[in-house]
């Protein structure tokens, strides 16, 4: 008997082996052992704790059970395990789940607190957090635990873990307007998002090229800015599923409508509103940024804005604020004329102020706050001093480490971009000098570091539509996820390709179609519909 | 109910006129292509892609309902309901003209417009309905679009696979669901005879399915060669009826395997598409993963004189090799009817070979000196004379012929390299050798932007040589290499940006202009895409 449990348990070890790699990202604190457990999908349960603050009728828990059940075990039909393999393992048959605080039916913001701690043990299979956003991450941590063997029985080792993210803005930016993304593949996104414990989805809805956006108050913004009003737009019911989706995954929606440039599709269902370009002393019938002279623009902004406020429920709002071009308005004799009303001399830096001062004090009023691009930290618009600055730019004007040190240094809070432009694609394991990016490597006291909020990975739109955003995103955007969850120290690339590799066929099996990182198979593969 | 008659009359007399004013103005439009105006034709034809030869197109639309619309046979024809290759085509198309859905039969709205009410298909000479494509097949086909029939002609059934899809081209559907095409006249053949796309298998296993969606987008594409770089280091996917140990040990696993009838199942769908499949069994190198299900075929590397456990090419001095070899080769040989097999060639790393004294042994019997290039010589030597024996024909890497092996004439070379390589195809051709070229378009090798118009505006015979050199390029291959592709990324990262290639090979020298080409290709793309074709986009747009 001595002999047959000695082989027994090197199976074990090989065996858990492969599935100790499986986590990602990487969590804070854990520790495992070969002794595993059973776990029979037609008896297995996820059960409330009777002092947890989240009973029944939970949505964001009630779901999320659902959602990993069927993640878990899928709809396949399952045996009762064979009886030798039951004699050696005891069996779990629950998770059970303790939540601290209650508020099942809030949106997460900023503050949620993610903490959680997961003990398996022989006494105990408990998730334990703060808050229900905790669970859904514990959740997720849970499911990558469960592992299956050859003959297709579930386990779970012997388990200690004590999780939290090191930032707690993690975002994913998602371009709606260069090309129309499908609800669907917005839906899709966030649940691979979930998957990676992204907590923030940066929506830029509208750009130049179309304003697929739905408005209420300006319905012609869509009826004549959108590719096809019919189809390509997201009515006010989209943006609310879209909402509710990521509310259920412990997501947060970040809308952004940036303004004043890159507002070409603005223009058709707001006559005025864009700045006319005069080429010599007549206007040439193009248009640039928005018309920053007018007082009509300020009333337009201030009733969009008050929607806007509405319908996101997000404390935040992303206000954009980059790339204005200053041509067209040097060109307009009706601007040169308010530069010299206002004082401004030629500095159209001054001119881009003032206008987005003004927006800032209409959505301040509504009680928002806003995150901009860093141009607007950069040009020296007065901001309030809880405006988020978000750092995109990697070498100009300044390398973009520098930028992280100016923006903390002048006392604003920092989201990291610029070196997670996952449309940049070019050949090869690009993931790892991703994976390899320091948020806080840059000089700065503590307290200038403890003003970087966390980052972002931007999928922005030119190339990318719903025929090749899935490959593209994942599993690029795992190693921005890791970086901003896990600790400094994750940051070995043998360990994080093996798990990377091995999530990625986890979201194979998941059904998502995440692309390859290097040669090699899943037992699963992706196949075509 | 006359108009359903059709089939059975001759063309009417004004009809029959109306075809023959219709050349004269095909001619004149070849004139004025001569005369460089390639944009006056092209700005008529927005929806075609590749660009035919000719193409005459009038303001005159033609209505279509796809109750009342349908492809059948010309009495004269040679072809008739027997051929399965257009009665399946026939299925093809009408679904990616008219969807999938049910039509009300005789939707008589237009009632009072012209209207095209059938295809007519002519094969004039004995269409091959049997045959598999090869690099000979006539491709060539003329397209009267006309109310109320349309005619088809061609020599074989492969211009007719391709006119079906220039045809397809022409139909658009208006937001209203009615569908028009232009009165057209079409006459159309391919640049070149070999346009292939070439796929890998081994370093990531693509199920069927994906080949299948694949050969489907070729024929979009105008492409006829599937080139399948089938096994390789990673993985021996080929299920080999004679050495079943091969893929048993050698795939990634045994789910990750083609099955002889999966490759009967490509190189079947592959036939009805008019596309040859181009087998690759790549050697010496490239190998690793055939040493696993055949003992003694890799060469043992040695470290200070002792096997060091790890292997190298496939050992070029045993009979036993070769025995297996041209064992494995008669079966490729049989399973893939194509007269040509791939042998690849390419990248062998000597290392190996010069550390293993049994090989050293043999360079010095062999009188082969310190040139390794000699051994690797004397092993494709050994291997293009087993394909000829077999009544085929090779095609290897540009390094077989770099290595001055002495080439069995009619040896087909594939440049990859892309550094000088307008200058390799002087080479090669004034040697007097066909080439296939490759070296700028390995779309696997991806980059941020509208890489596209790079592989559009190369230009095959952009280097000096005799006009008989240049007839020497039998065509080009899009690659797109395995190490970063599988079934999740494949079709996007190969369509539309292929089917800039796909002109290159099929258009005219002089159809260049990259805004014509952008506006068209973007139109193909989202055709693609309504046919299930996960294209990505090449700006921004819808």
């Amino acid at each position: 008997m001595a002999g047959s449990t000695l082989r027994f348990s090197l199976l074990l070890a090989a065996a858990f082996a492969g599935r100790a790699t499986a986590l990602w990202p990487w969590p804070q604190y854990i520790q495992t052992s070969e002794l595993r457990y059973t776990i029979f999908p037609h008896s297995f349960q996820f059960q409330y704790h009777l002092s947890s603050a989240a009973q029944v009728g939970c949505s964001v828990l009630d779901e999320a059970f659902q959602r990993y059940r069927d993640l878990l075990f899928g709809s396949a039909a399952f045996r009762f395990p064979h009886p030798i393999e039951k004699r050696h393992t005891s069996e779990k048959n629950s998770l059970v789940v303790l939540v601290v605080t209650p508020g099942c039916d809030q949106f997460p913001s900023l503050g949620s607190v993610e903490n959680y701690t997961l003990t398996i043990n022989d006494e105990q299979c408990l998730l334990l957090s703060e808050t229900v956003w905790g669970a859904l991450r514990g959740l997720e941590t849970f499911s990558q635990l469960i592992w299956r063997s050859p003959e297709g029985t579930f386990y779970v080792n012997k388990t200690d873990i004590e999780d939290f993210p090191r930032f707690p803005h993690r975002g994913l930016l998602l371009d709606t307007s260069r090309h129309y993304l499908p609800l669907s593949s917005i839906l899709d996104t966030l649940d691979v998002m979930a998957y990676n414990k992204f907590n923030v989805f940066h929506w830029h809805l509208v750009d130049d090229s179309s304003f697929p956006y739905e408005s209420f108050t300006f319905p012609d913004l869509t009826k004549k800015g959108s590719y096809n009003p019919a189809t390509h737009i997201y009515t006010a019911q989209d943006v609310k599923e879209v909402i509710e989706y990521a509310r259920l995954r412990g997501i947060r929606v970040l809308a952004e409508f940036d303004t004043p440039g890159h507002t070409l599709s603005w223009g058709p269902g707001v006559p005025g509103l864009l700045t006319p370009c005069y080429s010599g002393s007549h206007p040439s019938g193009t248009f640039g940024p928005v018309n920053p002279a007018l007082n009509n623009t300020y009333e337009f902004m201030s009733t969009f804005f008050l929607e806007i406020s509405t319908v996101f429920p997000d404390f935040y709002l992303h206000l954009g604020g980059d790339e204005v071009d200053f041509t067209c308005w040097k060109s307009n004799p009706d601007i040169q004329a308010f530069m010299k009303k206002k004082g401004f001399g030629d500095d159209f830096k001054k001119l881009e102020s003032f206008y987005i001062q003004t927006l800032l004090d209409i959505v301040s009023a509504y009680g928002k706050g806003y995150v901009v691009w860093q141009e607007v930290f950069d040009n020296k618009v007065k901001v309030r001093p809880d405006t988020i600055i978000q750092v995109w730019r990697e070498e100009i004007p300044v390398k973009y480490v520098k930028e992280m040190a100016l923006v903390t240094s002048a006392g604003f809070r920092a989201l990291l971009s610029a070196p997670w432009y996952l449309n940049h694609i070019t050949y090869g394991p690009d993931w790892k000098e991703i994976y390899l990016v320091e948020p806080l490597a840059f000089e700065g006291s503590p307290e200038q570091k403890a003003l970087v909020i966390g980052g972002e990975a931007c999928m922005w739109g030119e190339y990318v539509d719903s025929t090749n955003l899935v490959p593209r995103l994942w599993p690029k955007a795992g190693a921005v996820a890791e970086r901003l969850w896990s600790n400094k120290m994750v940051s070995n690339l043998d360990f994080a390709f093996k798990r990377l590799a091995h999530f990625r066929c986890e979201l194979l099996r998941r059904g998502v179609q995440a692309q390859p990182l290097s040669v090699g198979y899943c037992d699963m593969e992706f196949e075509q519909t | 109910m006359e108009q359903r008659g059709f089939g059975r009359l001759r063309l009417p007399g004004l009809l029959a006129l109306l075809a023959a004013l219709g050349v004269l103005v095909v001619q004149a439009a070849l004139e004025r292509r001569k005369a460089q105006t390639p944009r006056i034709s092209a700005s008529r034809n927005q929806n075609l892609w590749p660009l035919p030869v000719s193409a005459m197109t009038t303001p005159r639309l033609l209505y279509l309902s796809p109750g009342n619309f349908f492809f059948g046979h010309s009495p004269s024809s040679k072809a008739g309901p027997s051929c399965a290759i257009l009665q399946e085509a026939f299925r093809r198309y009408y679904a990616y003209i008219f969807g999938f859905d049910k039509w009300p039969l005789d939707s008589d709205n237009v009632a009072r417009k012209m209207k095209l009410q059938k295809l007519e298909v002519s094969v004039i000479m004995d269409p091959e309905c049997d045959s598999f494509p090869s690099i000979t097949s006539d491709e060539s086909y003329n397209l009267l679009v006309q109310g109320p029939v349309a005619t088809l002609t061609a020599n074989r059934v492969w211009g007719v696979l391709r006119g079906l899809e220039t045809f397809s081209q022409l139909i658009y559907q208006h937001s209203s669901g009615t569908f028009t095409a232009n009165e057209s006249n079409i006459v159309d053949s391919p640049r070149f005879p070999h346009r292939g796309i070439l796929i890998d298998t081994s370093r990531h296993f693509l199920p069927v399915k994906t080949i299948l969606k694949t050969l489907d987008a070729m024929a979009f594409n105008k492409f006829n060669v599937l080139h399948w770089h089938i096994v390789d280091d990673q993985s021996f996917p080929y299920q080999s009826i004679t050495f079943p140990e091969l893929s048993n040990k050698g795939s990634y696993s045994l789910s990750h395997v083609y099955t002889p009838n999966d490759v009967h199942t490509v190189v079947e769908y592959a036939r009805f598409r008019g596309i040859r499949v181009l087998p690759e069994f790549d050697s010496p190198g490239h190998t690793a993963s055939w040493g696993k299900g055949q003992k003694d075929v890799l060469t043992p590397c040695y470290h200070s004189r002792e096997p060091s456990g790890t292997f190298g090419p496939i050992n070029p001095i045993l009979n036993s090799t070769y025995s297996f070899l041209s064992k494995l080769f008669k079966e490729i040989g049989t399973v893939f009817p194509d007269e040509f097999i791939h042998l690849g060639g390419d990248e062998v790393d000597f290392n190996c070979w010069k550390s293993n004294p049994a090989v050293l042994h043999f360079m010095r019997n062999k009188g082969f000196g310190k040139k390794f290039e000699k051994l690797q010589s004397f092993y494709m030597q050994k291997v293009l004379d087993m394909i000829s024996a077999m009544k085929k024909r090779s095609i290897v890497w540009q390094e077989v012929y770099d290595d001055e092996g002495k080439l069995t004439p009619g040896t087909v070379v594939q440049v990859w390299k892309k550094d000088k390589f307008h200058m390799k195809l002087r080479k090669i051709t004034a040697a007097g050798f066909p080439v296939i070229i490759s070296a700028p378009w390995y779309l696997d090798l991806i980059s941020y932007g509208e890489d596209w118009t790079g592989y559009y505006s190369v230009e095959p015979l952009n280097f000096a040589g005799t006009p008989k050199q240049k007839q020497l390029v039998i065509g080009g291959e899009a690659c797109i290499w395995g190490e970063y592709v599988d079934a999740t990324n494949l079709t996007p990262r190969l369509w539309p940006r292929a089917s800039a290639v796909g002109e290159r090979l099929w258009s005219h020298q002089d159809v260049t202009d990259l805004g014509d080409a952008y506006r068209r290709l973007t139109r193909h793309r989202c055709r693609m895409v309504g046919r299930g074709i996960a294209a990505q986009p090449l700006f921004t747009g819808y």
